[in-house]
């Protein structure tokens, strides 16, 4: 049984090439998925393990509970702390760690990295002066407020030499020190492609505003002394309430199982991917087994009549597969274990620095990637090999092929059109939901419909490709052959659209909703934003009081506001104010009013409409709030206002807001109306008032829409390139079902050419059959993109209050071409092999 | 005596062979198909191609037809010289002057019976001639049966649908590649009798290529091929006639 199934295999070999293909793509993506991300999170829990050589125990600031009236406070860690850490027993040594945001900007002054993993911290001069942690390549260490060392990657790609004026921001005014270093490190934020700046500790301290605090403590175990014992004899001396203590081998046993869980979250993405691209392939599969069967009706019946048992039939159809999807998921494989290692190159090359590590190929990947590609053809081929099963013996003496019966169609209809219905009554029900509850039911009603869809291709092909027919008949006989070639076969023509439709399902849904949220978006930013300009840090910390000052100073402007935040207690929950110049802030913001006046001075405030709610507010009622110092006030709603992206929660007046504030004021935003408008020059004018700081950014609406834009371009592009997987697949199985067409009708192609259709009509008609199938898996597609893009836009709209459906008419225009011109370039070599058929042999051959 | 052309007395060539050579393969490999054949096939004949299996009757067909090239010699079709004309003229030639009964596979399945028998008008953008076209149905007994596809079709009906599809352009010439191979003998009959009534009543030209004696004596004539030569000719032939003449080729065979 096994050799005859090896046998047909090495007969059929040019037929089951695009079925090896399809299932060699999806291994090779499962495992390359796997191999990648399975090598970087190696490498990454290896660099970060190095880099807590020199912690045993961490002490990082516990916190008072938020109770009652009285706000969450944290207890700082300060010099008496590290003494008091230091003289435990089993200490050794202790040195306090500084941390914050520090941007570097290059020789040409623009930021070097991404701006959110520029990062500062102090240079802890320990026995000796030196820090352990980071060894001095060059110069020495920073000291005083005008010095700064620099790690070698930054300090190299920002074209520094020891001696320099670095320029470098913090909170918003620019610092120019003198570069007294440049360090080594193996910190895993620098070895991902950030930067790291050190300053001496108290110039750390006094930058990042913590006088005479440290984010961190971290103390040295003498000779003989366990992790574990210290951390007790610290808790002990500290109080376990005032301190969190930490092994060094906890933190890094922390560190790489958060490595491993934010590397699984990307290994789940692509290998969802993966398994759209499996489940395209399942289709050709299908299809190819499915006419492999009916090509060998005749031989199957013999195999029958001379007394093999219907299971022996179909065991040797499934052991066909089974060689199948062996020889394709071994070649998977070793492509897979290709990519892995090519996709670590490709990232290293975009800027990202990965930690160098071995490729990891785990027996789990190879056993995965064998079982996937094995377990994916026998399910395809499962259907396939039953009816075989069901040919009768006698086949084996009639000339006729077995025609796919219409009443099994008739079962399939009434089965499709019922999942279909239920499909399309979840999504419903599901967009009349509110946002997080309508998810569920609406990706379930959306996997229905698609099933749904599915089974209902074959029926559909027959009026969506009719309605084609107009256009066809400028192609004479060549179109209307095509037309009813792909008609002759409903169930093949289906499953081969049906692959195609997946991947422009997702592509068209993706691209509708990223385009409805963008303009969503920026009709929120013209609507709620009457600012010219938003001033903000590009980390998103909060901005130094000075460039408030700063920027009222600067000629043209007319109105600043800064927004800062700070946590208050009203009826015993946390509620976040929002401190404004009750002056200008009408000046700066549009709010859309329930009730009241938008009022904001003295302890009139106004307070948007969830919070109103969920506190009982009405425009005139009055609330008692306490601050974070723990003083406590009566204020008066004069107004409530409709939220959106822009301003949500209590808006208070800062003067009322600020004397009750702990830490500097600081503002997480600054809004700035100047007499000229937001143009280049205006903001030229601002940017160069604020010292062309890299750190702080300067956006007029346009710039905030396009920031939105270009997070939403970089998402659909990523998703795009990885769905054209799926499409990639889906060419394929058009290719290998015009292929089989080509070699089942060679007959025909030969009758034609010999009454007189030339080799281009053959071939114009075998591409415009390509053409139809594709154009019909591409509508299908689109319809349903535009559905669910529609029908999740209904649940988006609840959280964006601006969103509106856009469709990207110009896109969908381009994916239906892209439709096209699968037909046209899988047909390529089917029409070139139809158009070539010796049409004598054809005539004459059985 | 291959040199002498079978050319009689009567009217003019619809088609004609001139020393026509086809060889395969080179070397040791050499198979002569073809051995300089020089044929006529008149106006208005219905002539059958005989000879035993491997004489060379279905290449002689498919070089006169224009579906097969050839070695050396020379081949016309009315004035048209084969020789010289590249695929695409050939298809022309084909499709404008020229129609097919094959044996099996002569109708396209997605197509009803009157749609097959338009094709070739079809393929060339024609109309078809109305009038004629409802003689030619007429005449092969399918008007109730136009709007069928094959598959709703005896193998009987379907080969009418074929002689049908190849009188229906009015071609100057008609060849048949056994076309009542897969005939049961009934059937066989009404396709050879309306070939034989296309000749008699409209003037057609037909050439067939057939190893069954009874199909040849519905001919006005009968070439008979061995090893690539002409070798016999009759006229008038009977089913007896014809069967003595092709139980001398296999004595032949067996003695040589």
């Amino acid at each position: 049984m096994f050799r005859t199934a090896l046998r047909n295999v090495f007969a059929h070999k040019a037929r089951l090439l695009m079925t090896v293909l399809a299932v060699m793509l999806g291994v090779a993506f499962v495992s390359g998925t796997l191999v990648f991300t399975n090598t970087i999170s190696h490498a990454l829990s290896k660099s970060s393990a190095k880099g807590f050589d020199h912690v045993d125990v961490a002490l990082t600031p516990g916190a008072t509970a938020a109770a009652g009236d009285k706000v969450s406070k944290e207890v700082k860690l300060t010099d008496a702390t590290l003494g008091k850490a230091e003289s435990v027993p089993g200490a050794a040594s202790a040195y306090g760690v500084v941390s914050g945001y520090a941007a570097v900007a290059g020789q040409d002054g623009k930021l070097v990295g991404n701006g959110f993993a520029s990062q500062g911290g102090n240079y802890w001069a320990g026995s000796g002066g030196k820090d352990v942690r980071y060894p001095l390549k060059e110069g020495s260490a920073p000291h005083g407020r005008n010095q700064v060392a620099l790690d070698a990657k930054t300090a190299e790609r920002a074209g520094y030499k020891v001696g320099d004026r670095v320029r470098l921001s913090v909170d918003g005014p620019v610092l120019t020190p003198t570069l007294s270093g440049i360090f080594t490190t193996d910190d895993g934020n620098v070895a991902a492609g950030g930067s790291l700046a050190l300053f001496d500790t108290a110039t750390a301290q006094r930058l990042f505003h913590k006088p005479g605090a440290y984010d961190e403590i971290d103390v040295t175990a003498a000779a003989g002394t366990g992790q574990d014992r210290l951390k007790r004899n610290i808790g002990k001396a500290l109080g376990d309430a005032a301190v969190h203590t930490e092994t060094g081998q906890q933190l890094a046993d922390d560190q790489a199982s958060q490595i491993t869980s934010s590397m699984s979250s990307m290994r789940t993405m692509l290998l969802i991917f993966a398994g759209i691209a499996l489940f395209v392939g399942v289709f050709i599969i299908a299809n190819t087994f499915t006419m492999l069967v009916a090509q060998r009706t005749k031989e199957l019946a013999l195999m029958r009549a001379v007394g093999a048992s219907r299971r022996q039939v179909t065991r040797s159809v499934l052991l066909e597969a089974f060689v199948v999807g062996s020889v394709a998921a071994v070649t998977g494989l070793a492509v897979g274990v290709g990519i892995g290692a090519g996709m670590r190159a490709l990232i290293s090359d975009t800027g990202a620095v990965i930690p160098d590590g071995p490729l990891v190929v785990s027996p789990g990947t190879v056993v995965s990637a064998l079982v996937v590609g094995i377990l994916v053809t026998l399910l395809a081929a499962w259907l396939p090999g039953h009816r075989a099963a069901k040919i009768p013996p006698v086949a084996a003496m009639s000339a006729v092929h077995a025609a796919p019966t219409t009443k099994s169609l008739v079962l399939r209809n009434t089965l499709g059109a019922l999942v279909s219905a239920v499909g399309v009554t979840a999504v419903l029900a599901a967009t009349a939901m509110s946002g997080s509850s309508g998810r569920m039911p609406m990706a379930a009603g959306a996997g229905l419909l698609v099933i749904g869809v599915f089974i209902l291709t074959p029926v559909l092909s027959r009026p969506l490709i009719a309605a084609a027919a107009p256009v066809l008949r400028a192609f004479g006989v060549s179109g209307k052959l095509a037309r009813l070639n792909a008609v002759r076969n409903p169930r093949r023509t289906a499953a081969t659209a049906s692959a195609l439709m997946i991947g422009l399902t997702l592509i068209t849904g993706l691209t509708v909703i990223a385009g409805s949220v963008q303009s969503g978006i920026d009709k929120m930013a013209a609507d709620s934003l009457k600012a010219d300009y938003v001033v903000s840090m590009a980390n998103g910390n909060p901005l130094s009081p000075e460039v408030l000052k700063t920027l009222d100073k600067t000629d043209g402007v007319t109105a600043t506001s800064g927004l800062s935040n700070s946590p208050s207690r009203i009826d015993g929950t946390t509620e976040f104010l929002t401190g404004v110049n009750g002056g200008t802030i009408r000046q700066l913001a549009q709010l859309t009013m329930r009730s009241g006046t938008f009022t904001v001075g003295g302890s009139h405030v106004v307070v948007d409409d969830e919070t109103a709610e969920q506190h009982s507010l009405t425009t005139g009622s009055s609330f008692t709030v306490h601050y974070e110092d723990g003083k406590r006030q009566r204020l008066k709603v004069a107004g409530v206002y409709q939220h959106n992206e822009i301003m949500r929660g209590i808006l208070i007046d800062t003067r009322t807001l600020d004397p009750h504030l702990t830490d500097a004021v600081s503002d997480m935003q600054v809004m700035v109306k100047t007499s000229g408008g937001a143009t280049d020059a205006t903001k030229d004018r601002l940017t160069r008032a604020l010292g062309d700081n890299p750190a702080v950014k300067v956006q007029d609406r346009q710039d905030i829409s396009d920031q939105v834009a270009r997070i939403f371009t970089l998402m659909l592009n990523m998703l795009y390139g990885l769905l054209a997987m799926a499409v990639i697949v889906a060419v394929l199985g058009v290719i290998n079902t015009l292929a089989m067409s080509v070699f089942e009708r060679r007959q025909e192609i030969g009758m034609l050419r010999a009454i007189g259709v030339n080799r281009k009509g053959v071939k114009r008609m075998v591409r415009l059959e390509s053409l139809i199938i594709s154009l019909f898996g591409g509508a299908l597609g689109l319809g349903l993109g535009v559905f669910f893009g529609w029908a999740a836009g209904e649940l988006i709209s609840g959280s964006l209050s601006t969103y509106e459906l856009n469709l990207p008419w110009g896109r969908m225009a381009l994916f239906l071409a892209l439709a096209a011109v699968v037909g046209i370039l899988a047909a390529l070599w089917p029409a070139r092999r139809a158009a070539r058929l010796n049409m004598l042999a054809a005539i004459k051959a059985e | 005596m291959t040199t002498t052309p079978f050319a009689g007395p009567t009217t003019t060539a619809a088609a004609r062979a001139t020393d026509l050579t086809k060889v395969y393969g080179e070397g040791e490999t050499r198979v002569v198909a073809l051995d300089g054949v020089c044929v006529d096939f008149r106006q208005a004949q219905f002539t059958a191609i005989m000879g035993p299996s491997g004489s060379g009757k279905s290449t002689l067909m498919h070089c006169v037809a224009g579906l097969d090239t050839f070695s050396s010699g020379s081949v016309r079709i009315g004035d048209t010289e084969l020789g010289s004309l590249k695929d695409k003229q050939l298809t022309k030639l084909r499709r404008d002057k020229i129609g097919f009964i094959f044996q099996a596979f002569n109708l396209l399945p997605t197509l009803t019976a009157l749609e097959n028998i338009t094709l070739p008008m079809d393929i060339a953008g024609r109309k078809p001639d109305q009038q004629w076209l409802e003689n030619v149905i007429r005449m092969v007994g399918l008007s109730d049966r136009l709007g069928h596809r094959p598959s709703q079709l005896s193998g009987g009906q379907q080969q009418r649908v074929a002689v049908a599809r190849a009188l229906a352009s009015k071609p100057e010439i008609i060849f048949g590649d056994e076309p009542t191979g897969n005939l049961d003998s009934r059937s066989g009959a009404e396709v050879l009798g309306f070939l034989r009534n296309s000749v008699r009543e409209l003037g057609q030209t037909v050439v067939m290529v057939t190893h069954d004696p009874v199909a040849a004596a519905y001919a006005d004539r009968v070439v008979f091929l061995a090893d690539g030569r002409i070798v016999d000719e009759t006229y008038e032939p009977t089913a007896d006639a014809v069967l003595d003449r092709m139980k001398r080729f296999d004595a032949k065979g067996r003695t040589s």
